[in-house]
């Protein structure tokens, strides 16, 4: 490590075989899942024998966990861009003044239940996608403007002072030194954001959308545990492998600050 | 180069700084002294405009510097703060060329400004090009900052307690550093300090302030052997004077003839306070003084130390 900080080469944090690294593994066993459900029917039907239909398939796991993916990754894209431009406005000088309003504006998106979201949605824009979406955008958007706000807020007032004593432009400071320096901060707001979502477009189901919550619904409405456990299974491995991903980008983000 | 006319500037009622004319020459390197919260930093920041001043004028190069883009403005005057002002997430080079690439200098350039200016300050460029501000020492860490000032060639440069983190033998290298810079670029450096011992050793002008308002300006000779009041011989220590006006001068200025002298010789760039300072240390009133290259100049004497000027005139 010390002949690598000579060298001025930033050192991986962890130097380890990769068949150690959990990240691998843990998307080999979520893409096994989501291609190979059918495969194991007749593992569920034994764990569950008084089951007439022990594997749920009114739709295939992948068409599923695509339609998932898709609506976490839609809201998360649409959470990041208005939490990014919130979180910014209020910490410019022409927006301090309106940072209690979006302060109480994105606790209240956060308090209010994506349930009660989807149930005021619905009557309003109809079944399917659309609410789903507004109510996890809704509900994502605190830890990307807290985030933001505590990423721009920790960047140190004489690295601020540097980059405009040297001429750079406001514009030019934001986006060369004030957000690079928030970015790992910001990556976990994003981070908590998005897997709270995941487990959250579950829920999305019960307005019709089509999400890996769908087998979750059902078998609880239709007292079978099999299908609960399979898209329980599916969610759960997602929101694990997304989360080793965050890491691992917010590791690779910050190496500048890495000692040694 | 640099004009101050009648500039003010209070903050709630509370007069920053208060009426302040001055003039800024080229070459000169000018430092501003005081204790906090008399207005020499906020003053320094009207100069690049990151404090804008209510009343008077501030020309730049005959310019209004009102009349100037503030990024324009600063692009033209380097700025180096603390350490800790350095772009963490960029490399040495990277932090170096901030200026160069603002002005859309090809990438060659720059690169080449980016390895004269380390080798200027004394770091190897392929050695530490690539490193990030976290690898360096406090005071690596100072030189990439002044380094990074200079980059784009400024007319000015600004330095705001440039050295107040570094370690004594850190800070003491890097004002001999600044020294040099100073002789061999001739640029004009305007710096703010509270180490009243920066300021007698770098200045060619010392601006003491209190309270908004210059107090004295002049050369450090001036303000420790003509103070104009007061507080300017309390701020500058009563008592240490005497031993401060010796600091000024080398020994060179006061060398008698070859004479008989014991213990081992000193070098001719001791200043005449160290001269007296080893005087003590070794209970002798005389020092052989030899030249960089080993050969003995002369003598100074105890006697000379005390009784004459300290530019060797008959005090």
């Amino acid at each position: 490590m010390a002949a690598m900080a000579e060298a001025g080469i930033a050192a991986p944090a962890r130097l380890r075989p990769w068949w150690r690294d959990p990240l691998p593994w843990a998307a080999a066993a979520l893409a096994a899942l989501v291609l190979g459900m059918a495969r194991l029917e007749p593992l569920f039907a034994a764990l569950f024998p008084a089951l007439d239909r022990p594997l749920y398939a009114q739709s295939t796991f992948l068409a599923l966990f695509v339609s998932h993916v898709v609506l976490v990754a839609l809201s998360s894209a649409v959470s990041l861009a208005v939490g990014l431009a919130a979180g910014i406005f209020v910490t410019r000088p022409a927006g301090r003044e309106f940072r209690p309003l979006v302060d109480t504006l994105v606790a209240i998106g956060q308090t209010v239940p994506p349930v009660a979201v989807l149930a005021i949605a619905v009557p309003l824009i109809g079944f399917g996608a659309a609410p789903a979406l507004i109510a996890l955008a809704l509900y994502g958007l605190l830890p990307i403007v807290r985030g933001t706000v505590a990423g721009l807020e920790s960047v140190p007032a004489e690295v601020l002072d540097a980059a405009s004593g040297l001429g750079l432009s406001a514009w030019q400071r934001l986006w060369h030194a004030e957000l690079p320096l928030a970015l790992p901060v910001l990556l976990a707001g994003v981070r908590t954001s998005v897997i709270v979502n995941i487990g959250t477009a579950t829920i999305a189901s019960t307005v019709g959308a089509s999400t890996l919550g769908s087998p979750i619904i059902v078998g609880l409405s239709g007292y079978n545990t099999a299908y609960v456990i399979q898209g329980a299974l599916v969610v759960g491995l997602l929101a694990i492998v997304t989360d080793l991903a965050f890491e691992r980008a917010g590791r690779r983000l910050g190496r500048w600050r890495q000692v040694g | 180069m640099i004009r101050l006319d009648s500039i003010g500037k209070s903050y709630g009622g509370v007069q920053a700084v208060d009426g302040v004319s001055l003039h800024i020459a080229r070459g000169e390197f000018v430092l501003l002294i005081g204790a906090s919260g008399s207005g020499k930093s906020t003053l320094l920041k009207m100069i690049n405009r990151l404090v804008e001043f209510d009343r008077g004028t501030l020309t730049f190069d005959g310019a209004d510097i009102r009349t100037l883009k503030p990024e324009d403005l600063r692009r033209r005057l380097g700025y180096a703060i603390q350490s800790t002002g350095l772009f963490p997430h960029w490399t040495v080079a990277r932090n170096i060329a901030t200026v160069p690439r603002l002005l859309g200098w090809p990438a060659a350039r720059t690169a080449a400004r980016v390895d004269e200016l380390l080798t200027l300050l004394n770091l190897d460029p392929a050695t530490y090009r690539g490193r990030w501000p976290h690898q360096l020492s406090g005071g690596q860490q100072q030189r990439v900052g002044v380094a990074r000032a200079l980059a784009a060639d400024p007319e000015v440069l600004l330095m705001d307690e440039p050295f107040g983190a570094l370690d004594p033998p850190g800070r003491a290298a890097m004002q001999a550093e600044m020294a040099r810079i100073h002789q061999s670029t001739g640029k004009t450096i305007v710096m703010v300090t509270h180490d009243i011992d920066e300021a007698l050793r770098l200045a060619t002008r010392i601006v003491l302030m209190d309270r908004g308002r210059i107090v004295q300006a002049g050369t450090p000779a001036q303000l420790l052997e003509q103070p104009a009041s007061e507080f300017v011989s309390d701020f500058f220590g009563r008592g240490e004077i005497g031993l401060k006006r010796l600091g000024l001068h080398g020994v060179a200025g006061i060398l008698r003839g070859v004479e008989e002298t014991e213990g081992p010789p000193v070098s001719a760039s001791l200043t005449q306070r160290e001269a007296l300072s080893m005087m003590l240390l070794r209970r002798t009133d005389r020092l052989a003084v030899v030249g960089d290259d080993g050969r003995l100049l002369g003598t100074v004497l105890l006697r000379d130390l005390v009784l004459r000027g300290p530019d060797g005139r008959d005090g």
